[in-house]
Parts: structure tokens; C-alpha cells; sequence
């Protein structure tokens, strides 16, 4: 450590604090040879609006199809993923294809490297007080392998994968509808996409393993740690020990499809359950993962308006690391229908119970950090209200689909597909949001109009609320999800639903114009935006923060708090 | 948008004939078809076919007729927000947990966020509370806040638990076995205990739609039909009353069998039979829908359970070319009806066949 410090002492005497002084490489160097963390987080934050507007995209296509009951546009779909003249299968393998994409892009593609890529990598170093990444290589190559993932993904979409053009497993891939059921080679792109995705995760989650556990500033010491760094902390875990299982069990499926295998297939002793236990393994950590680093920005965000330090530091630290273990050791309350025994279905109903007391201890944090505040309301805090608020809807219901005996009326239902978007839809999405207002002058140097902030949040707000909201009733009158088309008793919440989509699209034409208006238009930046509540060090620096922070490394002294 | 302008119409249409026993069968078809005719041009020929051979069935003694479904009995009810109504014990009991312990506290649990949360907004913004605190820390609180929810979540666990436990109590030996397997993209219902034939199970195809099934009739074409993506062509029969024992499998991928008003959920899995335990309180048609997605037609592999006193249960079964009760193909009780009841067995398997000839 400390002769990391040298060094960057010794370098700062060179060229000072002078920002003319940065040594910005040129413009082919700087963005695809790229070893600043500022700018692959830029970067990571570019991509991700890309992917979430195409992610966003299909589930428009979704949307309008389901406005009503029938197949109204799916063959006009099908034609645009290259189908020529489809037969009436390829059209509904189309739709399998949407949701397939939908859930793949939000989850791989949008909110991971939005809330880690972008935010975690601009942050993470800039909060701690350490010049960049420790390993600034490897995190240029983790963006890319997730950029080349994703191209692997939407290739897929334009090869045969069985009944028509595209891979239509559903993001959760279950053999064997994605090794015997589909034939083609979009299957195949689509786990080359995962395997890309998630090696670049597995490498980035390293990168800030290492950079926080060795690069705090001298005083930092992880009591003292911002609580965004402890969300990205416990996420980093949370991907290295979950993404390899992923990985094995996708590797699998691919030697299952490809190479004679039977590890999923039980006519050769396989065992289709297997690969949604390896699945599930990844995919409720994965959940954690994507809302880990949400929880943090909310607390920075909670604490810096409401002018007061964060409520029981160290019970909301050790909530998010108690979420990050309990949330390995519940992935089956994902699988109640498949099968399981009475005994683990009781253990994994009563283990899932168990999330919400950490979790519960989250939210009363935030609202005891708000009590007594000095709040002021501008758009990042608007947001982070509005996340509590949705997030404890979404923690709500998922304490009623947690019950193994009740879920048996709702698995598959809408009433989870309303669950899991109240928490990442509405939940991880809108502190992506508060999270943007909060950092976005800081990152740009430019000021975005709080006005329109404020009215992109109303119109989300109810434009989420609208689509998702009923979907609760779609569910408990046992609709089930995955359906492009139903019956008529559930036409009236769909188009409602649909309507919803419209508002909520709309809100995003306001957040664009935000951002046009905020480089047009917009005033520069001070270096503290938000005023004396702000008091971690990325407000100490300039906005935008120079090329190379922290030459001089800052100290923490005894009294300061996080 | 108009709700009405879909198939439906038939689903009314039946429900405003009423529950009407066996008999009144030859009366309502005619009203039936004027009522679905006018909302369904496309299908007369095949009314006709249904009213013919309904008259057919009716007069047939001992003979089976598919029930009628009760519009909102177990299928969901247009624009609801609740449970569906449930029609067996354990589906009772989960349901009242849900409504009676889970949703009385999850929403206090969301009003009390959102009345904290609005009281900040009054009481601690800028203006009405210009210093901030500097608290940071009440152990107290923090203890409570932790222990409360765990007290809640012990309250919840006591009747959950008890309900899984409930679900798997094994069948008494002897219950009737139904065989279901999940195929792409249909059911078919084996009955081991009578004979061991198979119904082949197919989503009715809806008029004005792309065919889902070749050689299936489209919904609304006899009096008994259902809503459509719900109705089949053949459904699952069973016994009222008494514990039936599923075992669900797949012949090709994942499917799942859920019915919505039965408690009812159990994946078909490839390689794996698993087993649940099935018991209908009241006689009646109750659907379902495939539950995991297994491909193109996902949604187009609809459950249909029809649940019949023991009586009419048996008569459904000796019109299934193999049918058995209790080991014997004729029960002595229907001697007589024996002759009778060999033509009408031809008719009511005839769906199938008889579809063929009419889709074309």
C-alpha cells in the first residue's frame, strides 16, 4: 500500500494537479484501448442505454401483441428476424424469441453493466480515493467480451433455432427444450453469448475484489467504507462465486446439444432438474447481483439529501453481505413445480423467509435516515422515494411467492412476472435512474434540467405502476406467462398494461431530452452539486473529475464518517 | 377496444342456457346455435354437426355427455383481481392463507412505507425541519426492526408449512391413477385403473384464428364448449370426491400441468414421474393452461378437467374403446344398455375422428 502511494506521489510531483496536464491519449487509443476507469464506465454506461433501448424495443414488441387476445403482429416480427413467408409455428417461435431477448438483453446486457460496468467502475475508484482500477487492462477487456456477447446474442436472433429464426428457450435456457427442443445454431449463439458475458463479468467482479480490498485511501478502512463500495463489494462476490456455475452449466447444455452428451437428457441417465438446480445456483444470486449495487446508490443518495449519515451503518453493510449468503442457499423456491421433495420444499420456502428480515432492515434504514433529515427533493432523491416505495412492493410479494404450498397457484403465473419486475424493473431500474441524476453532472460536468428529472420520474412512475400493477391480478386469476395469446376474461388487464408501456416509453423521450438539453444547454458543473450533504470524495474532485484522480492520495482522517 | 369482439360469445351464450341436466340437452342446442351463429358466421356447418350429434347422445341411455362449464367457475372471471375460486380442500386452505394472512400483511406492510414516507415529505424536508439530526444510530430500533419481521415471518411459516405438508400426504391405496404426460403440444390422459386407454387432448381451434390443431373442431361448434384457448377437444375426466392420483411426465420437453381453481401445479418432466394428489369437492369443467414453456405453441395446450359423480364417471369410461370398471369391460348393472351404449360410445369418441372430416 504504501508504496503504491509513493508512486503515485512521486508521479503527482511531476505534472500537479493541473487538469491541462491530463495526457488524454487520442481518440482511437482512448476509447477502444481504454484503461480508465472513467471511461470504461462511460463506456459500460453507453452500451447498457443501447442494449436497454433494444431490450426495450422487444418488450414493446411484447406489449402490443398481448393489447389483445390473437396473434396480431407476431408474423410482421417474424419477417423482421429474416423469416420469409413463416408458417403459423415460426410466428409463435417469435414470440419465444422476444422474451427470450428481453430477459437475456435487461439482465446481461442493460442493468449489469449499467449498475456495475458504468456506476461501479466511475465510482468505486473515485469513492475509495484510488487513482483507477487495480487491474486497468482487464477491465478493458471485460466491456468488451460483454460487447461482443452481446452481438453474439442478437446474431441469434437471425439463425434457425428449431421452429423458426432465433433462440426461444426463455432467458432461463431449461433442457431440454434448449438441447433436443431447438436445433439450429441460435441456441448456441445465445450460450456464446453467456459465456462471453459472464467471463467478462467473472473478470470484472475480480477487478473489484482486488481494487477494494487493496486500494483504499490511507484511513479507508472498510468500516468506513461508502456503502455504494460495500454494495459493489458484496455483488463482486457474488458474481465470482455464482457466474462459474452458470458457466459449467451452460457448457454442459452446449456439449448436450453438439457433442452426444446426456448430461440433461434422461434417455442416457441425465436429468433434466440438474441443470435448473445449476441454473438456479446463478440465477438467484444473479438477482442479488443486479439489485446489490442499487441498495447502495439509494443510501448515498437517502443520506446525502436528507443531510445525515446513513441510519445503522453497519446493520445496512452487513444486510447487504447476510442477503449476498443467504442468497446462495435459496435458488430452489425457483423450481417448487418441478418436483421437489416435501422436505426440501419446506427448507428452501422457510430459507427464502429469511431474506426479508435483512432486507426489511434495509428499508426501515432508509426511512430512519430520511427521519429528522433536512430532506430536500431534488430528482435523485424523488427517485430513491420512488424506489423504496416500489422495492417494498416488490419484497412484499416475494414473501408470498416464497411460501413453497401458496406458490403452487402462482409459479409461472404473471404474479411473478409482476414480482420480479417491481424489484428489477421498478426496483434496479429506477436507482439506475436516481443513481444517473445523482453522478450524471458529475461525470458530464454539465448540469440536466431538474425540472424535466422531476417529470420523467412522474410519468415512469405511473407508466411502470400501469403495466405492472395488474399483472398481480393476470397471475392470481392464473394467467400464465411466456403466453403470447389468451383468454378473453384477461384482455382487460393486458391492455391496460399496454397502455402503461406507452406512458412509460414516453418517460423515457423526457429522459433523452434531458440529456440533449443537459449538453446544449446545461450549466457547468461545480464540484459539489448537491451541497453539504454530499460528503464522500468523488465531491472533493472537479466535475468532470480529471483524467488520473488522486495522485495525491487523500487521507481519511478518524472523525470522518462515510 | 370493445370487450366481446373475441370468442367468448359461445362461453356466454352457454351460461345464459343455464346448468341444464343431460336431457335438456336436445332443447338448448337450438337456441345455442342461433346465439353462436350470429356472433360466428364462420362456423355454422359445424353447429349443425354438433346439434345432430348431440340429439344423438341425449337420446342414448347411459350414454356420456360432456358437462357444461359454469361461466366463472374454474376459469378466470373477466377483469378479476383475486384468486380464482378454489373447488378442493388444500386449494381452500392456500387460498386462505393468501388472502387471509398474506395479503392483510403485506399491505399494512406497504402502507406503513408509504404513510413513513410521506410523513418525511411533510415533516422533514428544508423548510419545515431546516437542521438535520445527526442521529445515526438507536439500538433499540434496530433490534425491533429486526425481530418484528422475523416474529411475522414465524406467523406466516406456521400455516405454510402445514399447507406443503398437506399437499404431500400420499394418495390411500387403492385411489384412482390418472397418467398425464405432456406432449409438444397437447396432453394425454392415461387410465391405468379402468383399462388403461389414453385421451388424446387438444386445444379447440378458434374460429377466425390461424389452426392451431389440424383436424380439431373449432370452440363454440357443440353446446358444452368452453372459453376458447381454454376448451379441448377431449378433456380429463375424473371422479368427484374421492383422491385421485396424477403422475405427470413429459414426452419431450418440460411442460406443467397447472389448473388455477384446483391448487393444482406439478411440472411434466421428461424422465421423471411425479405425483400429486388431486381431490375435487364439486362436479364441475375446470381449466387450466401449460405452465412452463415448451416451445411454439406453449400457449395452445390447454387442461380441461372435468370432474363427474362416480356414475357418470364409469358411463365416461365404457364409451373408451378398452374402457374397464374395476376390471370388467360391461358392468351387470347395464346389461341392457349394452347395445345401446356401443353406438354411443362411436359418437362421443368420434370428436376426434369425426374433426378430421371436418376441418378438411
Amino acid at each position: 500500500m504504501a508504496t503504491t502511494a509513493d508512486h503515485f506521489q512521486a508521479h503527482s510531483e511531476d505534472h500537479g494537479h493541473k487538469h491541462e496536464h491530463d495526457h488524454k491519449p487520442a481518440f482511437f487509443a482512448r476509447w477502444f484501448m481504454s484503461t480508465n476507469h472513467k471511461d470504461i464506465g462511460t463506456m459500460y454506461l453507453i452500451f447498457a442505454i443501447f442494449a436497454g433501448i433494444i431490450g426495450g424495443l422487444f418488450s414493446g414488441m411484447m406489449r402490443v401483441e398481448l393489447n389483445e387476445p390473437g396473434i396480431q403482429y407476431l408474423d410482421t416480427f417474424a419477417r423482421w428476424f429474416g423469416a420469409v413467408n413463416p408458417d403459423f409455428n415460426s410466428t409463435l417461435h417469435t414470440w419465444n424469441v422476444l422474451i427470450t431477448a428481453h430477459g437475456l438483453i435487461m439482465v446481461f446486457f442493460m442493468v449489469m453493466p449499467a449498475i456495475i460496468g458504468g456506476f461501479g467502475n466511475w465510482f468505486v475508484p473515485l469513492m475509495i480515493g484510488a487513482p483507477d482500477m487495480a487491474f486497468p487492462r482487464m477491465n478493458n477487456i471485460s466491456f468488451w467480451l460483454t460487447v461482443f456477447g452481446f452481438f453474439s446474442l442478437l446474431c441469434s436472433a437471425f439463425v434457425p433455432g428449431g421452429t423458426g429464426n432465433g433462440a426461444g428457450t426463455g432467458w432461463t435456457v431449461y433442457a431440454p427444450l434448449s438441447t433436443s427442443g431447438s436445433p439450429g445454431p441460435a441456441v448456441d449463439f445465445g450460450i456464446f453469448s453467456l459465456h462471453l458475458a459472464g467471463a467478462g463479468s467473472i473478470m470484472g467482479a475480480i477487478n473489484f475484489i482486488t481494487t477494494i480490498l487493496n486500494m483504499r485511501a490511507p484511513g479507508m478502512t472498510l468500516h468506513k467504507m461508502p456503502l455504494f463500495v460495500w454494495s459493489v463489494l458484496v455483488t463482486a462476490f457474488l458474481l465470482l462465486l455464482s457466474l462459474p456455475v452458470l458457466a459449467a452449466a451452460i457448457t454442459m447444455l452446449l456439449t448436450d446439444r453438439n457433442f452426444g452428451t446426456t448430461f440433461f437428457d434422461p434417455a442416457g441417465g441425465g436429468d433434466p432438474v440438474l441443470y435448473q438446480h445449476l441454473f438456479w445456483f446463478f440465477g438467484h444470486p444473479e438477482v442479488y447481483i443486479m439489485i446489490l449495487p442499487g441498495f447502495g446508490i439509494i443510501s448515498q443518495i437517502v443520506s446525502t439529501f436528507s443531510k445525515k449519515p446513513v441510519f445503522g451503518y453497519l446493520g445496512m453493510a452487513y444486510a447487504m453481505v447476510a442477503i449476498g449468503v443467504v442468497g446462495f442457499i435459496v435458488w430452489a423456491h425457483h423450481m417448487y413445480a418441478t418436483g421437489l421433495s416435501v422436505n426440501t420444499k419446506m427448507y428452501f420456502t422457510a430459507a427464502t423467509m429469511v431474506i426479508a428480515v435483512p432486507t426489511g432492515i434495509k428499508i426501515f434504514s432508509w426511512i430512519a435516515t430520511m427521519w429528522g433529515g433536512s430532506a430536500e427533493f431534488k430528482s435523485p432523491m424523488v427517485w430513491a422515494i420512488g424506489f423504496i416505495f416500489l422495492f417494498t412492493v416488490g419484497g412484499v410479494t416475494g414473501v408470498v411467492l416464497a411460501n413453497g404450498g401458496v406458490d403452487d397457484v402462482m409459479h409461472d403465473t404473471y404474479y411473478v412476472v409482476a414480482h420480479f419486475h417491481y424489484v428489477l424493473s421498478l426496483g434496479a431500474v429506477t436507482a439506475l435512474f436516481a443513481g444517473f441524476y445523482y453522478w450524471f453532472p458529475k461525470m458530464s460536468g454539465r448540469m440536466h434540467s431538474e425540472l424535466l428529472a422531476h417529470l420523467h420520474f412522474a410519468v415512469f412512475f405511473v407508466g411502470v405502476n400501469m403495466i405492472f400493477f395488474p399483472m398481480h391480478f393476470l397471475g392470481l386469476q392464473g394467467m400464465p406467462r411466456r403466453y403470447p395469446d389468451y383468454a378473453e376474461a384477461y384482455a382487460h388487464w393486458n391492455h391496460v398494461a399496454t397502455i402503461g408501456y406507452m406512458v412509460m416509453a414516453s418517460s423515457l423521450v423526457i429522459w433523452f431530452v434531458n440529456i440533449i438539453y443537459a449538453y446544449v444547454a446545461g450549466r457547468r458543473a461545480a464540484d459539489n452539486y448537491w451541497g453539504e450533504g454530499a460528503t464522500t470524495l468523488e465531491w472533493t474532485l472537479s466535475s468532470p473529475p480529471p483524467f488520473h484522480q488522486f495522485e495525491t492520495l487523500p487521507v481519511i482522517g478518524e472523525t470522518a464518517h462515510h | 377496444m370493445t370487450f366481446g369482439k373475441y370468442i367468448h360469445a359461445p362461453g356466454r351464450a352457454v351460461a345464459s342456457l343455464g346448468l341444464a341436466a343431460a336431457a335438456a340437452l336436445t332443447a338448448s342446442v337450438p337456441a345455442f346455435a342461433q346465439n353462436a351463429a350470429s356472433s360466428a358466421p364462420a362456423a355454422p356447418s359445424a353447429l349443425a354437426t354438433g346439434a345432430a350429434e348431440g340429439a344423438a347422445l341425449a337420446s342414448g341411455t347411459g350414454s356420456y355427455t360432456p358437462m357444461k362449464p359454469v361461466e366463472g367457475v374454474g376459469m378466470p372471471v373477466d377483469g378479476g383481481i383475486g384468486l380464482q375460486t378454489q373447488y378442493s380442500k388444500l386449494g381452500e386452505y392456500g387460498a386462505w392463507i393468501h388472502d387471509g394472512i398474506l395479503m392483510p400483511i403485506i399491505t399494512i406492510i406497504c402502507i406503513l412505507v408509504l404513510v413513513l414516507l410521506v410523513i418525511i415529505a411533510v415533516r422533514f424536508n428544508r423548510r419545515a425541519n431546516p437542521v438535520a439530526s445527526k442521529t445515526s444510530h438507536n439500538t433499540l430500533l434496530e433490534v425491533v426492526w429486526t425481530l418484528v419481521p422475523v416474529l411475522i415471518l414465524i406467523g406466516i411459516a406456521v400455516p405454510s408449512i402445514d399447507l406443503i405438508a398437506k399437499q404431500y400426504k400420499p394418495a390411500p391405496e387403492g385411489a384412482l391413477t390418472i397418467k398425464v404426460t405432456g406432449n409438444q403440444w397437447f396432453w394425454t390422459y392415461g387410465y391405468p385403473d379402468n383399462g388403461d386407454f389414453e385421451v388424446i387432448s387438444n386445444m379447440l381451434n378458434i374460429p377466425g384464428s390461424p389452426t392451431i390443431n389440424n383436424g380439431v373442431r373449432e370452440v363454440g361448434s357443440r353446446p358444452w364448449d368452453g372459453p376458447a384457448h381454454l376448451e379441448v377437444d377431449n378433456r380429463m375426466v375424473v371422479p368427484v370426491g374421492e383422491p385421485i392420483r396424477l403422475q405427470v411426465t413429459a414426452a419431450d420437453v418440460i411442460h406443467s400441468l397447472g389448473v388455477p381453481s384446483l391448487w393444482l401445479k406439478i411440472d411434466a418432466v421428461p424422465g421423471r414421474i411425479n405425483e400429486k394428489v388431486l381431490v375435487i369437492e364439486k362436479p364441475g369443467v375446470y381449466y387450466g393452461q401449460c405452465s412452463e414453456l415448451c416451445g411454439a405453441k406453449h400457449a395452445y395446450m390447454p387442461i380441461a378437467i372435468e370432474a363427474l359423480p362416480r356414475a357418470q364417471y364409469n358411463a365416461w369410461v365404457l364409451t373408451h374403446a378398452g374402457g374397464e370398471i374395476d376390471g370388467q369391460k360391461k358392468p351387470a348393472a347395464v346389461p341392457a344398455a349394452a347395445p345401446a351404449a356401443a353406438p354411443a360410445a362411436d359418437a362421443s369418441e368420434a370428436p376426434a375422428g369425426e374433426a378430421t372430416a371436418e376441418a378438411e
